[in-house]
């Protein structure tokens, strides 16, 4: 059996981190899923930013992405919890409200685009490994186990609002650390595991040193705690804490996205991993 | 730094009107706040700021908008969640939060950063540019230069930019 999804890119992925996009085709690949482009997608867009300024341009540009899937007739698979907040968000906001749908489709027939609604879902990536391809399989790909003190970072917009995500628990979640431990690392406990890293709302573009400030927070609980790397599933969160060391003295953590540490433990190429555009040097 | 207890002190005229407006674009559960605080003690940006959560929600009640559209508090929530799965009354803390913003950025404010980042959204599809240094990284890896996105696609970037002429996007983070 081969699942299919059109991969949904964003933009710190693909333009930040070519590497998470890299081993997110290259790990999905090993697992015989077919991710096929979204052709002409854009910004999800960003929630804290774009739907803080402009709700109807935010639904109207999501509801753009959203039919792009539809017409291809796949679900969306998202690499980044705010890409994954953002289009979920959208479509449940359309589920729920049909005058909404009206007002968007008026819009997107200037661009000869409708969404329907209700025909394809958007998942997380995270989700789709846990849910779709199970720990069993994912285990079967491992060639080479790591051995390691991971520190999980869930972010935000994975599991929450868990009102209308439904995925985990939103405070005491389980999922990634499944995930990581699958693959080898140990997934440590650690103070505040659940705090945001810091980078949301806008706060990151706005004042940069109160967001750093939350960050800097997380990196002393995970040092604290033994952490020797920080496992995330979101490009933004993973920036966040990347960067942050840049600024902030006394921390030394590599940051990788799930998808890169599946790609190790999946043995492919080290250098299609893109660690070479990571601030703290990753030395797996 | 304003102490709460100064603010506490200060009577102000509330403003049914504006507190209608928030409740009529989507804040259906402001009213149900009853002021037990458990957002700002839950609130990661509370800790690190003079933002206190609660506090806004009460103001949001009153609808003292001029207390809340130019302050810069209103921009410290992170949109975790936190509050929101927290609050005993389901208030929607977050997306009322966002509510408030749109209603301040019509009103004019909005940091030049964040018009920056609405402005290369616009323009280009995505809220970051694409320099030549990644450019060189995604062929490395293998990778199209410009991913399948808007980003090189001049169709898709004309219909990008057409949803955002039509619903006021660019005249908006133009500024007043
Ligand atoms: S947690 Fe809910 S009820 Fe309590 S103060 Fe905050 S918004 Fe109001
Ligand atoms: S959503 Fe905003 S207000 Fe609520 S806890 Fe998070 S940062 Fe604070």
């Amino acid at each position: 059996m081969t699942e299919r999804y059109a991969l949904f890119l964003g933009c710190i992925a693909p333009l930040r981190y070519p590497g998470i996009e890299k081993a997110t085709r290259e790990v999905f690949k090993a697992l015989d899923v077919e991710l096929v482009d979204l052709e002409g997608a854009g910004c999800c867009p960003a929630p804290g930013v774009i739907r803080s300024f402009d709700q109807t341009t935010w639904l109207a540009l999501a509801a753009r992405n959203l039919a792009l899937a539809e017409k291809k007739g796949l679900d969306i698979i998202t690499i980044c919890n705010g890409c994954f907040g953002s289009l979920f968000d959208a479509a449940h906001l359309l589920h729920e409200d049909k005058q909404k749908v009206k007002e968007v489709n008026k819009i997107l027939k200037e661009v000869g685009l409708e969404y329907v609604g209700d025909k394809i879902k958007v998942r997380h990536f995270a989700d789709v490994l846990h849910k779709d391809i199970g720990i069993e399989r994912i285990k079967s790909k491992v060639v080479n186990p790591l051995n390691f003190k991971a520190a999980v970072h869930y972010g935000c917009h994975f599991a929450k609002p868990s009102k209308i995500k439904q995925l985990d628990d939103p405070e005491r979640p389980s999922i990634l650390d499944e995930l990581v431990e699958a693959v080898g690392p140990k997934s440590i406990n650690y103070r505040d595991k659940m705090m945001c890293c810091g980078a949301g709302g806008g706060l990151r573009t706005r004042a940069n040193e109160i967001a750093m400030k939350m960050t800097e927070e997380k990196l002393a609980n995970v040092k604290k705690a033994g952490g020797q790397f920080i496992v995330d599933v979101c490009p933004f969160c993973h920036l966040q804490y990347d960067r942050t060391q840049k600024d902030v003295p006394g921390y030394n953590i590599p940051v990788i996205h799930l998808s890169q540490l599946y790609g190790l433990a999946f043995g492919l190429p080290r250098e299609n991993m893109g660690f070479e555009s990571h601030h703290v040097p990753v030395n797996l | 730094m304003i102490l709460a207890g100064d603010e506490m002190a200060t009577v102000k005229e509330p403003n049914p009107a504006f507190a209608e407006s928030i409740i009529k674009a989507g804040g259906k559960t402001l009213n149900l706040c009853y002021q037990c605080g458990t957002c700002t003690a839950s609130c990661p940006s509370g800790r690190q700021t003079a933002f206190r959560t609660r506090k806004l929600i009460r103001k949001a009640q009153l609808g003292l908008k001029e207390d809340i559209l130019p302050s810069d508090d209103l921009w410290m929530c992170t949109t975790c969640y936190t509050c929101v799965e927290r609050c005993p009354r389901q208030v929607d803390i977050t997306d009322i939060i966002m509510i408030l913003r749109n209603f301040a950025v019509k009103e004019g404010y909005m940091a030049e950063t964040h018009k920056k980042t609405a402005s290369s959204m616009m323009n280009t599809g995505h809220t970051i540019p694409l320099t030549n240094d990644y450019k060189e990284m995604r062929k490395r890896l293998g990778l199209s230069e410009q991913p399948p996105t808007v980003l090189g696609d001049p169709k898709a970037l004309e219909d990008w930019k057409k949803i955002m002429q039509i619903t006021g996007f660019d005249k908006l983070i133009g500024g007043k």
